[in-house]
C-alpha cells in the first residue's frame, strides 16, 4: 500500500525564531497590525510503501526522530494520509 | 600529529585546514572522503566548514549519516582528537558528540567578519597552550552559529567548564555588542566532557599567518599537538 505522510517541524516555543521575527516585521510594514507572531517551520511530503498504516506511521515516526527533526530545538506532528477502502475516486482517496 | 580533514560533498574550508597544517605548522596532514570507514592511522580529525549536503533540512544534517561518521565517533569515543569547525561544529551536534544546537544568526544575516574569543578554559585538548582569559582573534563566516541549548543543557555546560570560547571585546570583556549571532552567553565553542572534542564557529584556520591579518588560530593546532605529547609521556 502506497501511504502519504506529511511532516511538520516547528521550532520549540523555547527557541527563538529570527526568521519569524523577520516575517512578522514585513506584515507588519506591510500594515498588517494584528499579527501578534510568526513562527516559520518546515513541511515535508512523504510518499511511502508499507504494509498498513500503523506500519507507516511508526516509520515515518522513526525517519522523523532521526533525522526530519532536531529534538534538541524542533516539535513535529505527523498527518498520514491512508488510500480509502474502495480505492478512492480523483483526488478524494485520500483522508487524513 | 597525522591530521585527517574530512571532505563531504559541499565542505570548502578542508584546503585552508590542510594549508595551515602542513604548510605552516609542517604537520602530515590527508584529506578522509566521507566514505572512508578507517581512521586508524590519525591523531586528529577535523571536520572543516562548509556547506555538506548544501545545508539541506538542517546545517550537518545530513553529513551526520555520512560512512565516515561511524569511524568519528569511535574515533571520538577512544579519546582521539576531533575538531569541528563551523560547519564541522554543526555536524558534531547533530552527531550528538557536542551539545547543543546552532540556530540562525539573530540578526538572519550571513555574518562574515574579525571577531574578538575569550579562552573559557585551557584544559581541553585544543586551548592547552593557551590561558584563561586570553583573547584570540579570529574571523567567522557564517549564517547559522547561534548557540542554543535548553536550560538544563546550558547549565551543565557551564558547570562543566565546557565551554571553551565566548564572543568578547577587544579588552575580554563578553558583551552584547560582541556577539555576532545572538548565542546564548556568547558561546563560540565548546568541549565534551573529556576535553578531546572541540566544536567552534569561527576559523582558526584562517588566522594562521601574519599575511591573513592574524596567527591566533595556531595556538588551537599547536595545542593539538601537545595534547598528544602529553598522552605519549
Amino acid at each position: 500500500m502506497t501511504y502519504r505522510a506529511e511532516v511538520f517541524v516547528t521550532l520549540k516555543p523555547v527557541v527563538n525564531d529570527p526568521a519569524g521575527l523577520t516575517i512578522k516585521g514585513g506584515l507588519h510594514a506591510l500594515g498588517f497590525d494584528s499579527v501578534r507572531e510568526v513562527r516559520a517551520g518546515k513541511y515535508l511530503v512523504l510518499t511511502l510503501d508499507a504494509d498498513d498504516e500503523d506500519q507507516a506511521r511508526s516509520r515515518v515516526e522513526e525517519m522523523t526522530r532521526q533525522l526530519l527533526a532536531n529534538a534538541v530545538i524542533e516539535d513535529y506532528r505527523i498527518e498520514l494520509k491512508v488510500p480509502s477502502p474502495s480505492g478512492g475516486g480523483q483526488g478524494g482517496g485520500l483522508r487524513t | 600529529m597525522n591530521t585527517g580533514i574530512v571532505v563531504f560533498p559541499g565542505t570548502w574550508s578542508d584546503r585552508d585546514c590542510a594549508h595551515a597544517l602542513s604548510d605552516v605548522l609542517g604537520q602530515p596532514a590527508r584529506y578522509v572522503d566521507h566514505r572512508e570507514e578507517r581512521l586508524d592511522d590519525l591523531d586528529l580529525v577535523i571536520l572543516p566548514g562548509g556547506f555538506s549536503y548544501g545545508d539541506y533540512l538542517r546545517c550537518g544534517a545530513i553529513a551526520r549519516f555520512a560512512p565516515v561518521m561511524e569511524a568519528v565517533t569511535d574515533f571520538a569515543n577512544r579519546g582521539g582528537l576531533v575538531l569541528g569547525i563551523c560547519n564541522g561544529f554543526q555536524i558534531l551536534q547533530e552527531a550528538r558528540l557536542l551539545p547543543g544546537a546552532l540556530l540562525r544568526n539573530a540578526s538572519c544575516e550571513f555574518r562574515c567578519e574579525w571577531v574578538n574569543l575569550r579562552v573559557e578554559q585551557s584544559e581541553s585538548a585544543f586551548t592547552l597552550d593557551c590561558r584563561p582569559g586570553q583573547v584570540l582573534r579570529i574571523p567567522i563566516s557564517h549564517g547559522e552559529g547561534n548557540f542554543f541549548a535548553d536550560p538544563q543543557t546550558l547549565e551543565a555546560i557551564e558547570r562543566n567548564g565546557q565551554v571553551v570560547f565566548r564572543y568578547c571585546a577587544p579588552d575580554g570583556r563578553v558583551t552584547a555588542e560582541s556577539n555576532p549571532n545572538g548565542s546564548l552567553g556568547n558561546i563560540a565553542g565548546i568541549a565534551n566532557a573529556h576535553g578531546n572534542v572541540v566544536g567552534l564557529m569561527p576559523h582558526p584556520e584562517r588566522a594562521c599567518e601574519d599575511l591573513l591579518g592574524s596567527t591566533d588560530g595556531l595556538a588551537l593546532f599547536r595545542s593539538a599537538i601537545h595534547a598528544l605529547d602529553r598522552v605519549a609521556v
